[in-house]
């Protein structure tokens, strides 16, 4: 019923080992006031007593993430973005690969962004090459968190030389330079149909070994859990266990994680295409415009200007988005806001 | 050594055999070194030489204080956790070294309810799913799972209509009732409770407490009862078998115990408790025992409690005391009328 | 104080006659609200009460009825966020509302805590004897090796064996048990007049905590100090307290002499909390009797008294009205009941039941036989088509 109830839950109790009855209130002076009491006193009320509406866990993270203002914007930013690109896109009067006519205009209302030297429209191209990015960040998005749940999650549970094993592969997969690996094999990958794909399959590829880590670490402290130990005296299967407690309960650190490695997958794609590697022509993409109207800054600057500021937005509001989410989900948070 | 035989400790009213057997039962965790080849440096002597029978409908209280191995015996009982040596028999079967499958099996006889009502549960799922999930995993749900986990929660005192809250939305006590719950639903015959109540408060303690009599009453089932507490222990057991550093030092129904408790450990630990009555108390006098818990890596010689004894220290010549150091006293009848494992076994009134 | 029982019956009969003015600690109406979420949390609702020179007042309460933020507004301690009022004063002086280095001052010299969790005022990076000598030298100007010199003689007098070459230990190094012992060291270092100890021996073990309650006596006998004891073990409250304060939902219910709580006791729920606990000096087998029901949240409290919904005594003003302390079986004998007087001469049973209820099941819905042998499934076969065989 209180959000400190559901962070107690996340946190672990510290002294559950003790046989303490007590727990009451702060034992230390440092340590802030967020002691179980206050928590129990939150707490104890059922029925005819809720003075306080009782909430599930995800709608006490949604309300404290909405508490968060730059990640509510952000997310209202983003979603604009998404469906500019996807519905706007097609019901804008021209296609990314319409020539116009008009050759390298300034922005106009019939151009808002202007077009380049071929009459391409540029609002077209951008809203195309945001479209691109986007279908990357989230098939990255989904490969690398499905596969790197499931692979952490066996790893971080089984332990032993199963988990070293295991580890030691990842520890591999992250020595690779992802910039340069990606680069090698876009160059081999990209020219092919739906060459925009295959980059997203490299990117993944190489980002899933982090979120693995991530959720490794939180099944081992996941694994120690006393739910977990009940599970297994009900004489629940190890895979049943980790399908029904472990991965339910590292979604939270997972999403914060996935939105950090979806803004690197963004700009990681931006940069493969900037430097030639990644999105070819006819298709196009953000990094491939910018990269290819670089040299049109001084005469041109919407062509340059118009997709880099995309960039830089959807960047960022995907990055305060993960930190508004990792506030909301993090139990040590300062719960007052003054 | 012990192998102590049923019949002095047996309660009176259980009758047939032990429904739970344990016999010399040892867990041993190994310590290792620290760096990058970790070998085995020694171990951690949770559990030594355990025996004692749980009958059909009765309560044994197992007590001892932090570190005593109360809680590895009941995990290793339960098969959680693999025993080091010795045997623990289910209905006269052992059941150390079964199969995973087959264990699997015999869990529906056994259940566990944990200490602390805010970890054993999934903060996930919902508490219909917690109380469901052992119908599941044993392929009972199908039928009326539904119908049947609505009666578990009324059975232990919830509202059924609560069953889709999750469980931090439930207080401390309520949140034990759904552990209770979700043991039950497979019928079990054992239910192990490890500390089931040490995290409530009293008011909230006392009416777990009496759900549990009262599901005991009427479905008949045996407890294991692990606890630190000795009022508790006292207030629910029909016998209690008192624990020091992985050994049980004294066992004897709870009548036995407190009025004629044979062992220093269990006339200290009963001295030490305070009684929530101020005349009794100040008139009370105290047996303090001194130090702390020896490391269980490593035990004293003989005895285990020598080190803290009061009568090794204060009463025993000096060559009374190197049978304490030399031998490890069995846990056999002195002529207290139950086992005490202590050489020098003597009744002392500490009430 | 060598024989402590003998002077408690002394600074009782002080009780009735003296006013305050050579009271130690005056606490009137103090109240805390930590601003959540979801509104103020009013953990203390007007707290007054007043300590003696020597005498052990035994805070009791269960989790959540703020008898450690009382304690922890007294001293300072609590997060900027906590809202303070009321009034806390150490013999004339005011410390509500003092800075941090005026406060610096009463803490450790005048008034000295000791919490339930030693580590949490051990510096783990510092030796056991430096710390006790540098409590002694932050309140007093001495040498180095006078300051260990006399930390040593506290760690023996709080009994711990070894004490020259335990003082150059580590905590970590300390069982619980004697790092609690240390901090009473520290504690007794500036022979402070107050010590608040926070549930001192929760985390022990019985026969530890048996020895850890023999140092603090012993602490209080070398140091004259008086003690507020805040624990939720009444058996412990029994043995060390002249004087029993008992909380419920933020505020003191009921306030007497250790024996008119546990003997003649005036608010029901004092009566209900002596009838939950197990006792280890009756050998019936009676069930307890719980009191039903949950504290109440302590954000939007309802009006009326906070113990009604789980009270026994009910009646409509429980309702309307909060009750105040008022006078009981002597003028100092305290409580918060409307119907205070029903209690006279009645056992816990004679108005709790020895029930297993949990009072979010309504009375109607107790579960019948019918439901208990669904339950193990024997009547399964007789409801529904098919049955469960188990």
């Amino acid at each position: 019923m209180s959000s400190r109830h559901d962070e107690r839950l996340r946190s672990g109790r510290p002294n559950s080992g003790s046989h303490s009855q007590q727990t009451e209130e702060v034992s230390s002076p440092n340590a802030p006031l967020q002691g179980v009491a206050l928590e129990r006193e939150l707490a104890g009320a059922p029925d005819r007593e809720f003075t306080v509406a009782a909430r599930s866990q995800w709608s006490m993270v949604a309300r404290r993430f909405f508490r968060h203002k730059l990640a509510v914007v952000s997310l209202v930013v983003f979603v604009a973005v998404v469906l500019l690109a996807f519905v706007g896109g097609t019901l804008w009067h021209y296609n990314y690969q319409d020539l116009t006519g008009d050759y390298s205009v300034g922005p106009s209302a019939k151009h808002p962004f202007g077009t380049d030297s071929s009459s391409h429209d540029t609002f077209a191209q951008v809203l195309r090459g945001t479209q691109r990015s986007l279908e990357i960040a989230l098939f990255v998005a989904v490969v690398a968190t499905a596969v790197g749940t499931v692979y952490g999650s066996i790893a971080g549970f089984f332990r032993g030389w199963s988990d070293s094993v295991m580890m030691r592969i990842v520890d591999l997969f992250l020595t690779f330079p992802t910039i340069a690996v990606a680069a090698i094999l876009g160059d081999q990958l990209g020219p092919r149909a739906n060459g925009w794909l295959w980059i997203a399959v490299v990117l993944a590829a190489l980002i899933w070994p982090y979120v693995s880590r991530v959720v490794r670490g939180v099944t081992l402290s996941i694994r120690e859990k006393e739910y977990i130990e009940a599970s297994r005296a009900l004489g629940a299967s190890n895979s049943r266990i980790i399908a029904r407690h472990v991965v339910p309960n590292v979604i939270g650190p997972v999403i914060v994680t996935i939105t950090i490695l979806v803004a690197q997958a963004i700009l990681a794609e931006t940069a493969l295409s900037f430097v030639g590697f990644g999105v070819k022509a006819p298709d196009t993409s953000l990094g491939l415009l910018v990269s290819v109207n670089q040299t049109a800054v001084q005469t041109r600057p919407w062509l340059f200007y118009f997709p880099g500021f995309f960039i830089i937005v959807i960047a960022l509001s995907i990055n305060f988005i993960g930190d508004g989410l990792r506030d909301a989900l993090d139990p040590t948070q300062t719960r007052v806001r003054a | 050594m012990t192998s102590v035989q049923s019949a002095p400790t047996r309660p009176s009213s259980a009758g047939g055999n032990p429904v739970l057997e344990v016999r010399n039962l040892v867990k041993h965790f190994p310590v290792r070194s620290r760096g990058l080849v970790r070998r085995k440096i020694g171990d951690v002597h949770a559990v030594c030489d355990v025996s004692f029978e749980l009958y059909p409908g009765e309560t044994l209280g197992l007590v001892g204080e932090s570190g005593c191995g109360k809680t590895t015996t009941s995990r290793v009982v339960l098969n959680l956790q693999p025993s080091t040596a010795g045997t623990v028999l289910f209905d006269g079967r052992d059941i150390t070294g079964l199969k995973p499958s087959e264990m699997r099996k015999l869990r529906r006889e056994m259940q566990i309810v944990f200490q602390d009502p805010y970890a054993s549960l999934d903060p996930r799922m919902p508490v219909n799913e917690i109380v469901a999930e052992p119908l599941r995993v044993h392929g009972r749900y199908e039928r009326h799972g539904r119908r049947k986990v609505a009666e578990l929660l009324r059975t232990v005192g919830l509202n059924p209509e609560h069953g889709n809250r999750y469980a931090h939305e439930f207080s401390g006590g309520q949140r034990q009732r759904i552990g209770i719950a979700r043991a039950l639903a497979l019928e079990p015959r054992v239910l192990i409770l490890d500390e089931p109540v040490s995290a409530l408060d009293v008011s909230i303690q006392a009416g777990v407490l009496n759900l549990l009599e009262e599901l005991q009453d009427r479905l008949g089932l045996a407890y294991l009862f692990v606890a630190h507490d000795l009022s508790v222990v006292k207030h629910i057991s029909d016998r209690i078998a008192v624990m020091y550093l992985g050994r049980i030092v004294e066992i004897a129904t709870k009548d036995e115990l407190f009025a004629a408790p044979a062992h220093p450990y269990t006339q200290a630990l009963i001295s030490a408790i305070p009684i929530p009555d101020p005349v009794k108390e100040r008139a009370r006098n105290r047996i303090v025992v001194t130090g702390d818990v020896p490391s269980p890596v490593d035990p004293p010689s003989g005895c285990r409690f020598r080190t803290r004894c009061p009568k090794f220290a204060n009463q025993l010549s000096s060559a009374e005391q190197q049978r304490c150091i030399d031998e490890v006293p069995a846990l056999v009848d002195h002529g207290q009328g139950h086992p005490a494992a202590c050489h020098y076994a003597e009744v002392v009134n500490v009430l | 104080m060598s024989a402590p029982y003998t002077d408690i019956s002394t600074s009782r009969n002080l009780s009735h006659d003296r006013s305050n003015e050579d009271a130690l600690l005056v606490i009137d109406n103090l109240s805390v609200g930590f601003p959540t979420e979801d509104g103020v949390v009013q953990a203390v609702r007007g707290v007054s009460y007043t300590l003696r020179p020597r005498e052990v007042l035994g805070i009791v309460g269960e989790s959540g009825s703020g008898k450690s933020v009382t304690s922890m507004a007294v001293m300072g301690l609590l997060p900027k966020s906590a809202r303070v009022a009321g009034s806390v004063r150490f013999r004339n002086d005011e410390l509500l509302g003092l800075s941090e280095s005026a406060l610096a001052k009463f803490r450790g010299e005048r008034i000295a805590m000791i919490f339930q969790d030693p580590m949490s005022s051990l510096n783990p990076v510092y030796t056991v004897g430096w710390q006790i000598a540098e409590a002694l030298r932050a309140h007093h100007e001495m040498s180095k090796e006078t300051a260990m010199t006399r930390a040593v003689e506290l760690l023996k007098t709080v009994g711990i064996p070894r004490a020259e070459e335990r003082a150059h230990n580590y905590p970590h190094e300390f069982s619980g048990g004697m790092r609690q012992r240390a901090v009473i060291a520290i504690a007794m270092a500036n022979d402070p007049d107050v010590i608040i100890a926070d549930e001192p021996t929760t985390a022990l073990d019985v026969t530890v905590q048996a020895q850890v309650l023999e140092t603090l006596t012993t602490a209080r006998e070398e140091t004259g100090a008086a003690m507020v004891l805040i624990t939720h073990d009444l058996g412990v409250v029994a043995g060390q307290a002249d004087r029993v304060l008992v909380m419920y939902a933020g505020k003191p219910v009921e306030i007497g002499t250790v024996d008119e709580i546990f003997y003649t006791p005036r608010m029901p729920y004092t009566l209900g909390l002596l009838g939950s606990l197990p006792r280890l000096d009756s050998s019936d087998t009676e069930r307890l009797t719980p009191i039903v029901g949950s504290p109440p949240s302590l954000i939007n409290l309802p009006p009326g008294c906070p113990f009604a919904p789980r009270c026994p005594l009910r009646q409509p003003i429980c309702d309307v009205e909060e009750p105040a302390l008022r006078p009981t079986t002597s003028p100092s004998h305290v409580a918060a009941c409307h119907f205070s007087d029903q209690l006279e001469g009645k056992a816990p049973a004679d108005f709790f039941q020895a029930t297993s209820a949990d009072d979010v099941l309504p009375e109607d819905a107790q579960p019948s036989e019918q439901q208990i042998r669904d339950v193990r499934g024997e009547a399964a076969v007789e409801h529904l088509s098919g049955g469960d065989q188990s």
